[in-house]
């Protein structure tokens, strides 16, 4: 094909061009607009490198960039069986075997090639444009994704909705150097491979669906929702009586490999055999084979009421005994439970009740009906009628696009962050939706009218051929209505483009650690106080001194700052974070305690009551008394409130004005004036003037306050030399 | 001129001969005095110290011209408060100034007496240590006191209740029992620091001699301390004690006859319970260091950045005694050393070669995180030791686990097994049936496949 396009494109000026068989032509366009589509994907997603410069974003993206460098310094083996120090003090914390490496390893893979290819440049650069280039790639997934489904047309609708859908580009902005940046690749990937294997029955897609899910494995945690939508959807087709052999051989050849490859990945490890997250899969294996049994059985015996009666034994058996296994094996312990995350996904009170250190990250909250609007815009609409077309034309395909659709909406539904593994499947629904409107449409458009169309050679052939199949008996402004409902498509389309780019402008590309707002005058002010804070202890501080701070920024600190830290955004260890929790709740002398038991020397802050920043800590500070509270029941969340409101001023509860936390974060607040008019500790994040403006430090004291004050550093005094 | 400098920078080090972790014993001591009689009437006492080496400076409290530090470095190892009636002291001192004096690392001795002024109370609060808050009150003991030629007030007591401790007080005992004429104070019980060197018999009380006992006296018994000693966490020590008179040498010299003893002895304690006492508060004796803090895998020699679980190491460390003029090595049996993250994972006390060098073997915990080794060592009179050394201790990688173990014995055998059963089926015979059944099977099933695609 590569050869008949090249002498098109080198005789384009000539009129001879036009004579292009219409396929050519066709493929031509398609494989423009994906070039297109795919340098779109990238460009989009670049306005925070060219607003701010080549940074890495939020909390979670500096770990997997400090390891990285570690990997790319290291090398692999080191990184692998790399015990880290520095985090989680005093317990560490075995870096290799507690995280999904696929990220780190796409990039320092990336980075060594671009080396061999001779373009040094500097891993951080490689970290930051990951998630931008496997956003691209991810579009052309989509493309064959959706052709597999639909068809091609589809297909590269799916690649442009894909490309700026806000939902996925919230996750994979540049800097945005986080498991999903690659991991919605690898999920789409291994969908889009088992899509295949299912409908041709090949081993070949087979296994290369168990590549993609071993890919998405070692890449992220979402990994479970493959492993059980997978299941779920051969469940459902033996139920809907689509077994066939294509299935079989497809299903058996994932699970199987997938299950072992994924085992290779040592965070995972045995949990596929052993966890009740993973039984489901094991489970429709068994399923298959007996299904493939009875399908065998019933071929070799021709009596029906023979095979009625052994259909009755043997699913009964079947079950009884799979039953059994899951009971022994759940009461012996050797199967686990699921986990708390697990049952937080099935029932969405589930953590609010349970498991506060759950419940206190923002992004696992309910979704509110205005994220899915923003996130997905048109598409919101798009979806039930692509739905409606998948069960128009149902296949095996359709069935698992479906399936998939309304699983991760429902998911999506539940947790904020989960918006962005319903946002493939809604932009594939929508897709086929456009994609097939806008066909039927203009089938219509160009059947009625011959004479209009024969001016222009291009299409002539479809429109003719197409012709014969639209129903000559319509109705009399058929023609026109199609063509405004064309217009209106296309106008409904350009609206999502333009709310794209916008939502991409001003809500994603911020990089959370540089803050920015907009001065009196309007123009934009930059808060650089994070990195000010992380530089002043990496370059003020003893290399093994501790620091204490809520566990959001562990990361940094680590990855900025190069300190040793109590907790960390790897909110492994419950009991750990509740000490820090119940440090920051206690009164000084008590948090003293607490401090010296775990060599604490410095002690970090987060407080936005003079830039107006909300999302400090004194916000988050309730959910420090709840996962606190848990494990130490000396704190008492009604102990911080009044009359069930949590306040900061004069009316706050006197154990909330006296509190670690309350001292650090307004200590010499009170003397402040930060907004014109108002009495000197006025606190701007939460409008309101404190309630203890007299704070004394007796066993802390300040070391580094921020120009903005946004981060507050305070050193924790060695014991009392005469006492 | 520049080459005359040059060898003045040269003997700088010589120059100062003061505190430091080779010699800790004080070389410079400041005396500030109320008066320069005392000077004369304590000569007894400052003479021993002098004979001791010591370098005295004698000054007014209240002359203006004094000064504990100069450009930043303190131009004193210790300082002697003789003067318990100051109300301000001269210069750039004043209460703040002595207690970072002291938190700096260097030793005090205050002496009060019965009109101490508040400043000096103030700074013996600081230390843990409260005087009687009624300004005229005094240790009266009326069964405790000294036989004098006068009946008195019973306000001269002799006391021999000492500490026990030969690091404080020497080895040598006390026979006669110390004179004392002062006021009396009590340990603040949040103190951990502050010891009784002298107190009070249970007869004691403290009240004002001269007027009538109305109300109960706030002080009685042998919770009154007369002369108390605080070693600071910095090892900074402090001698607190309520009479002035006790060092002077009228009580040096007099005889001593504890009311109700039929012994009388010809010179009282106080100059030997001085003498020894001095000795500690400036550091000649009871001081520790520890040096080479080691330790290393069983084998090796040099010190690993990292443990393994379940290594073998070997631990030791270097404990010396000052003994005034030299480092003698430290012999104890009770020097322990922890394996620390959180609590104690391994505790051990060391064994001495008896010069000084302190050892153990051990295996590390099956647990991996950040230890720390720590040699807390808080004797009595000495100075504490508290060293800790980090050290983080990792998991197996994951080529050092076991290669083969025995528990997976039966499955290398089911493999091997497996291959050799199997082996037979490969038997054309078998494989032509196989094949013939696997044929079967698909045309069956390739009925299946061929409608829906």
């Amino acid at each position: 094909m590569a050869q008949d396009l090249k002498p098109s494109i080198s005789s384009f000026s000539l009129p001879k061009t036009l004579k292009l068989k219409t396929k050519q032509q066709e493929l031509l366009i398609r494989v423009a607009t994906l070039a297109l589509i795919y340098v779109l994907a990238f460009i989009t997603r670049l306005f925070s490198v060219l607003r701010y410069e080549s940074m890495i974003h939020e909390f979670d993206p500096y770990f997997n960039y400090r390891t990285t460098l570690f990997l790319t310094r290291n090398g692999f083996a080191e990184f692998w069986n790399w015990f880290d120090s520095e985090s989680w003090y005093p317990l560490g914390r075995i870096i290799g075997g507690t995280l999904y490496p696929g990220l780190m390893l796409t990039a320092a893979a990336i980075h060594s090639l671009l080396r061999f290819l001779r373009l040094f440049v500097h891993i951080r650069e490689v970290c930051v444009l990951t998630a931008p280039f496997f956003a691209s790639n991810t579009t052309l997934v989509a493309y064959f994704f959706a052709k597999e489904v639909w068809d091609s047309g589809a297909g590269i609708v799916a690649a442009a909705l894909i490309a700026i859908c806000p939902g996925y580009i919230s996750r994979s902005v540049a800097g945005s150097y986080d498991n999903e940046g690659v991991a919605i690749f690898a999920l789409l990937l291994t969908f889009y491979l088992f899509v295949k294997a299912v409908n041709t029955g090949s081993l070949a897609w087979a296994l290369g669906s168990a590549f993609g899910y071993f890919y998405m494995v070692s890449a992220w945690g979402g990994y479970v929702f493959i492993i059980n939508l997978v299941p779920l959807y051969v469940l459902v087709l033996l139920v809907t009586g689509r077994y066939s052999l294509r299935l079989y051989v497809a299903y058996n050849c994932m699970y199987v490999l997938g299950m072992l490859l994924a085992m290779q990945i040592r965070f995972v490890g045995f949990q596929h055999v052993q966890s009740g997250e993973h039984m489901a899969s094991m489970g429709v294996f068994f399923l298959l084979q007996v299904f493939f049994f009875l399908d065998w059985v019933r071929h070799l015996l021709s009596d029906t009421k023979l095979f009625q009666s052994f259909l009755k034994i043997t699913v009964t058996s079947a079950v009884a005994v799979g039953a059994v296994a899951l009971g022994v094996g759940m009461a012996s312990g050797y199967i686990s439970p699921w986990t708390g995350r697990f049952y937080s996904l099935l029932d969405p009170t589930y953590a609010k009740d349970h498991i506060p250190i759950i419940a206190s990250v923002s992004e696992h909250q309910p979704t509110a009906w205005s994220s899915f609007m923003f996130d997905f815009h048109i598409l919101l609409f798009l979806f039930p009628s692509g739905l409606y077309f998948c069960f128009k034309r149902l296949s095996d395909a359709t069935i698992f696009l479906v399936m998939y659709g309304l699983t991760s909406m429902y998911f999506a539904g539940v947790m904020v962050r989960l918006i962005l593994v319903a946002t493939p499947a809604v932009c594939l629904i929508s897709a086929i939706a456009v994609s097939a409107t806008i066909k039927n449409l203009t089938r219509v458009v160009r059947a009625k009218s011959p004479a209009v169309q024969s001016g222009s050679t291009k299409g002539t052939s479809t429109a003719k051929s197409s012709s014969k199949g639209v129903v000559d008996n319509s109705q009399p402004f058929q023609r026109n209505g199609a063509i405004v409902l064309l217009l209106g498509a296309f106008y409904l389309l350009s609206r999502y483009a333009i709310h794209c780019t916008w939502v991409t402008s001003e809500a994603y590309s911020s990089p959370s650690i540089v803050l920015a707002a907009r001065g009196a005058h309007g123009q934009r002010v930059i808060f650089d106080d994070y990195r000010e804070a992380y530089f002043w202890l990496r370059q003020n501080t003893p290399p093994d001194a501790k620091v204490m701070s809520w566990w959001d920024y562990g990361y940094q600190i680590t990855a900025m700052g190069n300190r040793t830290v109590i907790v960390d955004n790897n909110t492994w260890n419950n009991t750990h974070i509740a000490t820090v929790g119940r440090a920051m709740s206690s009164y000084e002398d008590e948090a003293y305690e607490i401090m010296r038991s775990l060599d604490v020397d410095y002690v970090l802050v987060v407080f936005g009551g003079v830039t107006g920043y909300s999302s400090d800590d004194i916000n988050k500070f309730l959910w420090m008394v709840r996962i606190g509270g848990g494990v130490f029941p000396v704190i008492k969340e009604p102990d911080y409130l009044v009359n069930g409101e949590y306040r900061v001023d004069k009316g706050a509860a006197p154990k909330m004005l006296n509190c670690l936390m309350y001292k650090l974060s307004y200590y010499r607040f009170g003397e402040l004036t930060t907004e014109y008019g108002k009495p000197p500790g006025y606190d701007r994040a939460r409008g309101v003037e404190i309630g203890n403006k007299d704070i004394k430090l007796e066993y802390l004291e300040e070391a580094f306050t921020t120009q903005n004050w946004i981060v507050r550093i305070y050193k924790v005094k060695p014991p009392k030399n005469r006492w | 001129m520049s080459k005359l400098i040059f060898i003045f920078l040269a003997f700088i080090p010589l120059l100062c001969t003061s505190f430091t972790p080779e010699r800790p014993s004080d070389r410079r001591v400041l005396v500030l005095l109320d008066d320069f009689a005392v000077k004369s009437s304590h000569s007894l006492f400052f003479n021993s110290l002098k004979s001791r080496g010591f370098d005295l400076h004698f000054h007014l409290a209240d002359d203006p011209k004094i000064a504990l530090q100069r450009y930043g470095q303190y131009l004193y190892d210790a300082l002697i408060l003789f003067s318990p009636t100051v109300e301000r002291f001269g210069g750039s001192i004043d209460a703040a100034a002595i207690l970072d004096f002291v938190d700096s690392g260097h030793d005090l001795i205050v002496a009060a007496d019965s009109n101490a002024s508040d400043l000096i109370r103030e700074i013996a609060t600081e230390c843990g240590v409260d005087f009687d808050e009624d300004l005229a009150a005094m240790v009266v003991d009326h069964s405790g006191y000294a036989v004098s030629a006068t009946e008195g007030d019973h306000t001269l007591i002799a006391s021999d209740d000492f500490i026990k401790s030969d690091v404080i007080l020497g080895s040598k005992k006390i026979e006669a029992p110390v004179l004392f004429q002062g006021i009396g104070h009590s340990l603040n019980p949040t103190n951990r620091l502050v010891l009784k060197a002298l107190s009070a018999s249970p007869s004691a009380f403290s009240a004002n001699p001269k007027s009538k006992l109305t109300s109960p006296p706030s002080l009685t018994g042998s919770s009154i301390s007369l002369v108390s000693v605080i070693q600071a966490r910095n090892n900074a020590r402090i001698l607190v004690s309520g009479s002035l008179s006790m060092f002077s040498n009228r009580f040096f010299r007099s005889g001593v006859q504890k009311a109700g003893s039929p012994t009388k002895h010809e010179k009282s304690g106080n100059e030997q319970f001085f003498t020894e006492l001095s000795k500690w508060v400036f550091h000649e004796r009871g001081h520790l260091k520890a040096l080479q803090l080691q330790h290393h895998k069983v084998g090796e020699a040099s010190e690993p950045a990292i443990y393994r679980i379940n290594d073998d190491l070997e631990f030791s460390v270097e404990i010396f005694e000052w003994s005034g003029t030299s480092w003698e090595p430290y012999v104890a049996d009770d020097v322990q050393v922890q394996f620390y993250m959180m609590s104690p994972y391994v505790l051990k006390t060391l064994s001495t070669n008896g010069k000084g060098r302190y050892f153990t073997s051990f295996k590390v915990p099956d647990v991996y995180g950040v230890f720390q080794f720590k040699v807390e060592y808080e004797k009595l009179g000495y100075t504490s030791l508290s060293l800790s050394k980090q050290i983080p201790v990792r998991p197996f990688r994951h080529n050092e686990y076991e290669r083969f173990i025995p528990a997976a014995y039966p499955y290398y055998g089911a493999a091997f097994s497996m291959v050799r059963i199997s082996l037979p089926l490969f038997h054309s015979r078998w494989i032509k049936l196989i094949y013939k059944l696997g044929h079967d099977l698909c045309t069956r099933f390739g009925k299946i496949v061929q409608p829906s695609s």
